[in-house]
């Protein structure tokens, strides 16, 4: 199994339980969509999964490794090595050219394949781009570049929240297509955030977050 | 409506109050060191004033011995000769709680002084009556007390015409207090001489005659002292300056969206505008009364030790107290004013600019600056005008212009430089993490380039003053070893003693060295010619700076003279140029000696060749080379066969070590304000990379998302911040040399008359660099603890921006 989240229950100090008792599972290589109103907690679930938060109770296992056990230098080397992020925001680190963006994480991980990274260059179009700086591209463009940083490490697990939502309904539809593509084409496990019910529909599962609940 | 607006304005301070503090420390900063130097030097100058009036030092020409003291008959010999002369006698009286400086004075021929008239006026006593036993002394208020405290001393008269310290009474009285009895620190020559006196030159040939516009010329060289202090006040003050403009700039732009608000809901760009001088009038002056507080407490804190060096190297009277005047408040204030209006002038052009609807940049204020080429052409053109203007006027105002464009040039120039460095580094980044590095720090130059520019001047400054007044503390020591090469000096009684004395010491020291002058009249201007013999303690010792091929051998053979450097300046006589030094004898320039702190013009010849022309030059005083482990035993020898007073034996070493310590506590004062203003850089970087925290978290998060820890991340902040202020350094060290170039080679030849030789000592400039990397590290310790536990639900906060 790739992913295993088991009765993760979290609250914010002074808050409510954001997410209570929430559990699902995820294979390698299939894609889950997570879905919910604003505030139902599938951010806060995604940052669990992602080791970049801590929950207060359950489990959540990658690759059979489990979060709770990992202290911070663990769970770097868990983002750095299994795991891949995309967001609503992209995220590039706008002092680095495209070109260096999109080899960043991999080569962070000591993963670099210049094949492999030349082919991703390639498939979302962004050879032409390579030189320029995050600054000077579309949103649509940037978000391939997050996308293509983000599977350039060939990750077991590819997390990514709202990767669509800054983006115009075009731009929308070719970021995703491209992205799916790429995941099947990698093979890594893909779980997504979004509030769409049209891009929830195009992954292989989904589920409904609601009131901190899996519906 | 302006009540609203006000409102306004300032719940953005409340908003921020850091900035805000920030921008008052900058403006305390600045004002604080400006005020502290100027509460010094103002001191000084008010105690020389003063110390003129009250004193009448420096108004007469004065006879004075090389040893110290003037024996009673040849006083007595001169009176009787017909000069009008008023003896002095000075000496340090030892009380509980430290020494006053008793002053006592012939009342009876020295010239009026408004503290004996004002005793006279007040206490209805005459002058007379300080004569008669017990006596009077007179001095202000704080002394008097002090005196008044000690049993058997004369009654106390109070004055407000002295300074703090200083005792003046009857020379009869203070032979008795300093119990120096027959002795004279030094003779008045009084004005209205009567016509047709033998000359001093011959009564008193032992005498040294200095001249009143000598001595004004010794004063002159404290204004070398209160230069460096104001060149140090003024950096600090632009270097705080450079943290109000940031500031400033700052909160304009983080306001722009409010101000757009503003004058969208109806509010006039011209009341907007007057409405935000107010709140920059407001904060100058809460700023400038905190930096005043500061300045006194520093001011007072360096007064004492500023006194004792200008006192010990110069005999200038500071008193060590220092007093609030309030055209120094006033001064501190407008500066403070002037300043902050002159560091928010950018942003207050931007604020008349800025239009209703537009989009607010995230970086807008940073990225407003100049374009980078455009800021290089802009800086190097300011160093070229300033050289220019040096070329073109060659005095000293255009020196100071030379300077000022060279530090602004080069502050400007910073940026792009560093920048174009900071790109070639990149180019050798090997792993992701070092490219990052590199391209972040790029990045941010343009947030951190004020305070880099800030970190530049101070390390420039320190630098280059650093090296100014450490060559000037070696040409000192250079000094003392050229004038003191001799382990003792001796001075006879007279002639015939003086004759006794070189073949007792003929037998017994390893060289006598006869000290033996005239005084001669070169192009209207009196000279010292001094006569010596041909050894080894002139050609190894004498430091010149200019000469001719075998110059020691043409100097023995009277073939040509030595001249001091004031004598080559003022008369523009160098190497080859001819001196008629007496009628009919006419040398050509050998050399040119470098003669730190003698306000006269001075040269040097062949002993045997002076004797022939100058028959009857006395022969009384000498300097005496021995093993320095039997100098002590040599005095004491010296002292008992002759019966020589303790004041005619005089030791080199106890000089030598007397005067190097009065230097070092000149250091105390430099090396002070050198941490002060590195200090008041270093807040500048601080305060950068506070305000820029709110921008840096974006560009982190990310790269902790991606597997960085934020350990690593803190470590690599502090990483950055010492990297550039190490690139800062080390193009800080030409400009600081250059600097120190232009105080050395341009600034004091203008000023004073004389050049320092340039020494270099790295050992300083690894000092420096240590310091700048500590300040470095202080200034990022904050952010990168901050970054260090900065929770991770406030790093995912980058994520959720849209949520």
């Amino acid at each position: 199994m790739l992913l295993n989240v088991e009765t993760v229950s979290k609250t914010y100090p002074g808050g409510r339980p954001v997410l209570d008792q929430v559990s699902l599972t995820l294979e390698h290589g299939e894609t889950l969509a997570l879905t919910g109103e604003s505030g139902s907690g599938k951010s806060t679930l995604l940052n669990l999964v992602g080791a970049l938060d801590h929950f207060d109770s359950g489990e959540i296992t990658v690759e059979g490794t489990s979060l709770s056990g990992l202290n911070e230098r663990g769970r770097a080397a868990l983002r750095r090595e299994s795991l891949a992020l995309v967001f609503q925001q992209f995220n590039l680190i706008p002092s680095l050219s495209v070109e260096q963006n999109l080899s960043f994480h991999a080569r962070l991980s000591g993963r670099s394949d210049t094949a492999w990274l030349s082919h991703l260059t390639d498939r979302l179009g962004l050879a032409p781009f390579l030189s320029r700086f995050p600054e000077q591209l579309s949103g649509g463009q940037q978000q391939r570049v997050a996308i293509g940083r983000a599977l350039a490490t060939r990750p077991a697990l590819l997390l990514a929240d709202e990767p669509t939502g800054n983006l115009d309904e075009t731009a929308s539809a070719a970021v995703l297509d491209l992205m799916l593509e790429l995941v099947a084409e990698t093979g890594c496990g893909l779980l997504l955030v979004t509030h769409s019910a049209g891009i929830a529909a195009r992954l292989d599962r989904r589920a409904h977050l609601s009131g901190g609940h899996l519906a | 409506m302006r009540r609203a607006a006000i409102a306004c304005l300032w719940s953005h301070w409340s908003r921020h109050p850091l900035q805000l503090v920030t921008l008052l420390a900058g403006l305390a900063l600045a004002t604080g060191l400006w005020s502290a130097v100027q509460a010094i030097n103002s001191e000084a100058r008010t105690s020389y004033a003063e110390a003129s009036a009250q004193l009448g030092v420096g108004q007469f020409d004065e006879l004075r011995a090389a040893s110290g003291s003037i024996p009673l008959a040849r006083y007595v010999a001169l009176r009787r000769a017909g000069w009008q002369l008023a003896a002095v006698l000075e000496g340090q009286l030892r009380l509980p709680g430290g020494s006053v400086d008793v002053m006592g004075v012939d009342l009876l021929s020295y010239p009026a002084l408004p503290a004996v008239e004002e005793t006279s006026q007040d206490d209805g006593i005459a002058p007379t009556d300080a004569l008669l036993a017990p006596g009077l002394l007179i001095a202000g208020p704080e002394t008097a007390q002090r005196l008044e405290a000690q049993p058997r001393l004369p009654p106390v008269s109070r004055t407000q015409n002295l300074p703090s310290g200083v005792v003046l009474t009857d020379i009869g009285t203070a032979e008795m207090l300093l119990n120096r009895r027959s002795e004279i620190t030094r003779l008045l020559i009084l004005p209205d001489q009567s016509a047709g006196l033998a000359p001093l030159a011959d009564l008193a040939p032992d005498l040294m005659l200095v001249r009143a516009e000598g001595r004004s010329e010794l004063a002159r060289l404290t204004d070398s002292f209160h230069l460096n202090l104001t060149a140090f006040g003024l950096l600090s003050f632009a270097v705080g300056l450079f943290i109000v403009h940031g500031m400033v700039g700052l909160s304009f732009e983080q306001r722009r969206g409010m101000i757009r608000t503003l004058r969208a809901l109806g509010l006039p760009l011209r009341d907007l505008t007057w409405l935000m001088l107010g709140e920059l009038l407001l904060f100058a002056l809460i700023g400038g009364l905190i930096g005043l507080v500061l300045g006194y407490g520093v001011a007072a804190a360096l007064l004492p030790d500023v006194a004792a060096t200008l006192r010990g190297l110069y005999g200038a009277p500071v008193d060590g107290d220092l007093a609030l005047q309030p055209a120094w408040v006033a001064l501190g204030l407008m500066m403070a004013v002037a300043g902050t209006f002159a560091a928010s002038a950018q942003a207050l052009w931007r604020l008349s600019r800025v239009p209703i609807l537009q989009a607010q940049g995230q970086y807008a204020w940073t990225a407003q600056g100049l374009p980078a080429l455009a800021q290089a052409g802009f800086g190097v053109l300011l160093i070229c005008a300033g050289f220019l203007a040096l070329v073109i006027f060659d005095d000293l105002i255009a020196g100071f212009v030379m300077l000022g464009g060279l530090l602004m040039g080069a502050a400007l120039l910073l940026p792009p430089v560093l920048s174009l460095a900071l790109r070639l580094g990149g180019r050798f980044a090997r792993g992701p993490l070092e490219e990052w590095i590199w391209a972040d720090m790029r990045a941010q130059l343009p947030g951190l380039s004020l305070a880099l520019m800030a970190l530049l001047l101070a390390l420039a400054a320190n630098i280059g003053v650093g090296t100014m007044v450490s060559s000037f503390r070696l040409t000192f020591t250079g000094w003392l070893d050229q004038r003191l090469a001799s382990e003792l000096y001796v001075t006879a009684r007279d002639e015939a003693q003086g004759h006794e004395i070189e073949r007792w010491l003929n037998t017994r020291a390893d060289a006598v060295l006869p000290i033996r002058w005239t005084e001669v009249q070169v192009a209207d201007q009196t000279v010292f010619l001094y006569g010596i013999i041909d050894h080894p303690t002139y050609r190894d010792n004498w430091p010149l700076i200019a000469e001719v091929p075998e110059v020691w051998d043409v100097v023995a053979e009277a073939r040509g003279v030595l001249i001091n450097e004031q004598m080559a300046r003022r008369m523009d006589l160098w190497p080859g140029d001819s001196v008629e030094l007496l009628p009919g004898w006419t040398l050509p320039v050998a050399g040119v000696y470098s003669d730190y702190g003698n306000p006269t013009g001075q040269a040097i010849t062949a002993l045997p060749a002076l004797l022939e022309r100058v028959p009857d030059l006395p022969n009384t005083r000498f300097g005496i080379r021995i093993d320095p482990a039997e100098a002590e035993d040599m005095r004491t020898a010296l002292a008992d066969t002759f019966a020589l007073p303790p004041q005619a034996v005089v030791p080199q070493a106890a000089i030598k070590a007397s005067s190097l310590a009065i230097f070092e506590k000149t250091f105390v004062v430099t090396g002070a304000l050198n941490i002060l203003t590195l200090g008041v850089a270093g807040f500048a970087i601080l305060t950068s990379l506070l305000t820029l925290w709110a921008h840096r978290l974006p560009q982190l998060a990310p790269v902790w998302a991606l597997g960085v820890r934020r350990d690593t991340l803190a470590r690599l902040e502090i990483l950055r911040s010492v990297a550039l202020a190490v690139m800062t350094a080390v193009l800080a060290l030409p400009l600081g040399l250059v600097l120190a170039w232009a105080l050395l080679a341009i600034i004091n030849v203008e000023a004073f008359g004389w050049r320092l030789p340039m020494h270099l000592f790295p050992l300083q400039w690894l000092v420096l660099l240590l310091l700048a990397v500590a300040t470095a590290v202080l200034a990022a310790l904050v952010p990168a603890n901050r970054l260090r536990y900065l929770p991770p639900s406030d790093l995912l906060q980058v994520f959720a921006n849209a949520r």
